[in-house]
């Protein structure tokens, strides 16, 4: 039963409450784009999920917008194809990202979807330069839109220890200083010190009430799967972060799944296997998808992808004494995609070893060859140095063609049986 | 007596085995799959029980297999062709640490567990290349049966050197060839000399390790088992029956079963009421390897 007496919607159900207020809450924010993009005020903002400094453009009351999530809402709601294929035709390589494209091809379609129409652009903020392929697709905006565009030059990790030197947190303060002049100049309005602490502030506790929630699926059973679940809680993370609202919602979430993890109750009616997952969903696809797991009794008790805004369940918190440092370490250190292959082995390997995972599966995407590049090897290590037990799939965040299903499935099943027998042996 | 049976509905073929309470094969069948996927494996199936010369009620349990084995609608359970494959090499060839099984749309590799059971497997993704498809697009093109393509591949002397492993591109790559004067063996031996190389270093990735057995349709060509032998530097494992043994490890699974009494399997379904959880029978370990 829903819990607001809303119409019940059977497949979500047992996600309660916070479905129902993250649906409200990301309406009421894909209304605010709308309202923009009709005049109706606000200056928007695109930016990267990826290690966002969402709490500065809070600071200007301007709004986040961010092309990945409505690439992947399009995917969701299987409008992506036709835009894809309008990029396409302008000569976007069919091994171009399809979140560009499908971005791209909403864009010259007049910006409309059924969620929200976008809004233009005030500011175009390139904040993860990590990816060559995204810092084009902002340059292309730019010029299709004509407005202003700055691209945060972001460091990659480079050493072993994760901590980043003085010299490149000063290097990412210096331009987030210089953001704020930007973010001056376009809205008429200097910055509000304070409101920017808040902001930070609000950013650190809903920081750690995801750490918490995160750390949930820890029990057995987990109250909720940290892959397709968590989606729910990652638009509400990068939306409405440094919101009195987002910082409610997380409230909400947290004690709603605690009182499930008390009660013991999971998502599926049995957990028979507990799983790590690496790579972003086919979203497409989501629920077929999800389906070939839950058929098994297989829950996803971490998954890195939930990261790639922001790492908060090893201890990071934005500081309101140090608010552009703060900002700056979150993008420096603690975002999934700013991390190299040594810290992304160590994140997955606590994972399994934390949330006492039986597997790892790696969902492999065509669209991004840069985070895929080494999953090769991921399972190399996994496999053969750790002994767990690894699954490596491919199809797409985006584009529907890359999704075979029977492929995929046939994959997922016999890695299924082949654990189980694995846990019939441990059994004996 | 009990009486079990695998169906392996491929892509291209439908294998059925009909095993008896002492796991021996008393029916085979193999039929074309088809458009009409359900009565394709109903058909093998009704095949396979005459071949045993057993009427079909009598089989007691049937599971299916193979990218078809949802429509296997008479059949108990569904178990994927990995571990079948798996299974049925270590009945075979109780040796079996390695399976390569080459199918119609499949190439795989499978580390193959004591028990019969799958340690590890890869697949090809979303490209023909290195699978039967590929054999026989080069077989059309030249205009040579498929039975024949292994054979004259071994008379080739100076094998060419294939610019593609595309199951599509093949066909130009092989009329330029032709164009260029080069007798068919050559270019046959060329054709699965790549193809064996693309398979192979598939397979490395799970790791290779003797025996190694060699199951799909494709290990029928005898030309293709030679080059793999000759590149692997290993005898490979292949018998009559050896594009059967996903069949075969099907029935094995169906046998234990109707042996141990199961009869019913379910998926766990997300929304069912909680505590009443549905079972999923576990693929048993295999009890050959430990006889």
């Amino acid at each position: 039963m829903a819990a607001n007496g809303q119409k019940s919607d059977k497949k979500t159900d047992y996600q309660g409450k916070m479905h129902n207020l993250q649906k409200d809450m990301i309406g009421r924010y894909y209304d605010s784009l709308t309202a923009c993009a009709e005049g109706k005020g606000g200056k928007a903002v695109y930016m990267m999920i990826s290690g966002n400094p969402v709490e500065l453009i809070q600071a200007f009351d301007m709004i986040p917008v961010y092309p990945e999530v409505n690439a992947l809402q399009l995917a969701v709601k299987k409008q992506a194809l036709p835009l894809i294929l309008e990029a396409e035709e302008m000569g976007y390589s069919t091994d171009n990202c399809a979140y560009v494209k499908a971005d791209i091809g909403m864009y010259f379609k007049g910006r409309k979807t059924p969620f929200a129409t976008i809004p233009e652009p005030d500011l175009i903020l390139c904040n993860y330069v990590g990816c060559n392929v995204y810092l084009q697709w902002f340059e292309h905006l730019a010029q299709y839109s004509g407005r202003e565009i700055y691209n945060l030059d972001i460091p990659f990790s480079r050493t072993l220890t994760d901590e980043p030197s003085e010299e490149d947190l000063n290097y990412v303060v210096k331009q987030l200083e210089e953001i704020i002049e930007v973010c001056e100049r376009i809205t008429g309005k200097s910055l509000d010190y304070k409101k920017l602490q808040r902001i930070v502030e609000l950013s650190g506790e809903t920081g750690a009430l995801w750490c918490e929630i995160k750390k949930l699926t820890m029990c057995r059973p987990s109250p909720f799967d940290s892959y397709f679940d968590s989606v729910t809680m990652m638009a509400p993370l990068y939306c409405l972060r440094g919101t009195e609202d987002g910082l409610w919602f997380f409230q909400e979430a947290y004690k709603e799944m605690k009182a499930r993890a008390d009660r013991h109750e999971g998502p599926l009616p049995e957990e028979k296997f507990r799983f790590v997952i690496e790579g972003p969903p086919p979203w497409p696809y989501l629920r077929q998808f999800r389906d070939m797991f839950s058929r098994w009794g297989a829950v996803a008790v971490a998954s890195t992808y939930s990261t790639v805004g922001g790492i908060w369940e090893f201890g990071f918190r934005h500081d309101p004494m140090r608010p552009l440092e703060s900002i700056a370490k979150h993008m420096l250190q603690f975002n999934l995609t700013n991390r190299n292959f040594i810290q992304r082995y160590k994140q997955i390997k606590d994972y399994v070893e934390q949330w006492n995972a039986d597997a790892l599966v790696i969902h492999s995407v065509k669209s991004c060859r840069l985070f895929s590049a080494g999953q090769g090897d991921m399972r190399e290590y996994f496999t053969k140095e750790l002994n767990v037990p690894t699954l490596l799939i491919e199809s797409d965040l985006e584009d529907p063609r890359y999704f075979s299903e029977a492929q995929l499935r046939n994959r997922v099943d016999a890695f299924f049986e082949s654990l189980e027998h694995r846990k019939m042996l441990v059994a004996k | 007596m009990i009486y079990a049976a695998g169906v392996d509905v491929g892509s291209t073929q439908t294998k059925a085995i009909v095993l008896s309470e002492e796991r021996k094969i008393i029916g085979r069948a193999l039929i074309n799959t088809g458009a009409f996927v359900s009565q394709a494996a109903e058909r093998a199936f009704k095949e396979a029980a005459k071949d045993a010369g057993i009427p079909a009620e009598d089989i007691a349990y049937v599971v299916g297999t193979g990218y078809g084995r949802y429509k296997v609608n008479f059949g108990n359970a569904q178990i994927t062709e990995i571990s079948c494959h798996a299974r049925g090499a270590k009945f075979l060839f109780p040796k079996t640490q390695t399976v390569i099984d080459m199918g119609g749309q499949d190439a795989k590799g499978i580390r193959v567990g004591p028990d019969g059971d799958v340690k590890d497997f890869v697949m090809n993704d979303k490209c023909a290349a290195g699978t039967g498809r590929f054999l026989s697009n080069a077989a059309d093109t030249l205009s040579v049966s498929l039975d024949d393509i292994g054979p004259i591949s071994l008379t080739g002397k100076k094998p060419v050197r294939l610019s593609t492993v595309c199951a599509v591109f093949v066909e130009s790559d092989i009329m330029s060839y032709l164009a260029e004067g080069k007798t068919m063996p050559d270019i046959l031996a060329g054709v699965h000399s790549a193809i064996a190389a693309r398979t192979i270093a598939l397979v490395r990735r799970v790791g290779i390790e003797p025996e190694v057995s060699f199951t799909g349709g494709v290990s029928r060509n005898i030309g293709m088992v030679k080059a793999l032998e000759e590149k692997l530097k290993l005898p490979v494992n292949v018998c009559d029956d050896s594009h059967y043994i996903g069949a075969i490890g099907a029935a094995l699974f169906a046998l234990e079963r109707a042996v141990a009494g199961v009869t019913e399997i379910k998926d766990v379904q997300m929304n069912t009421e909680p505590g009443k959880a549905p079972l999923i029978m576990p693929t048993l370990p295999g009890t050959h390897a430990a006889q």
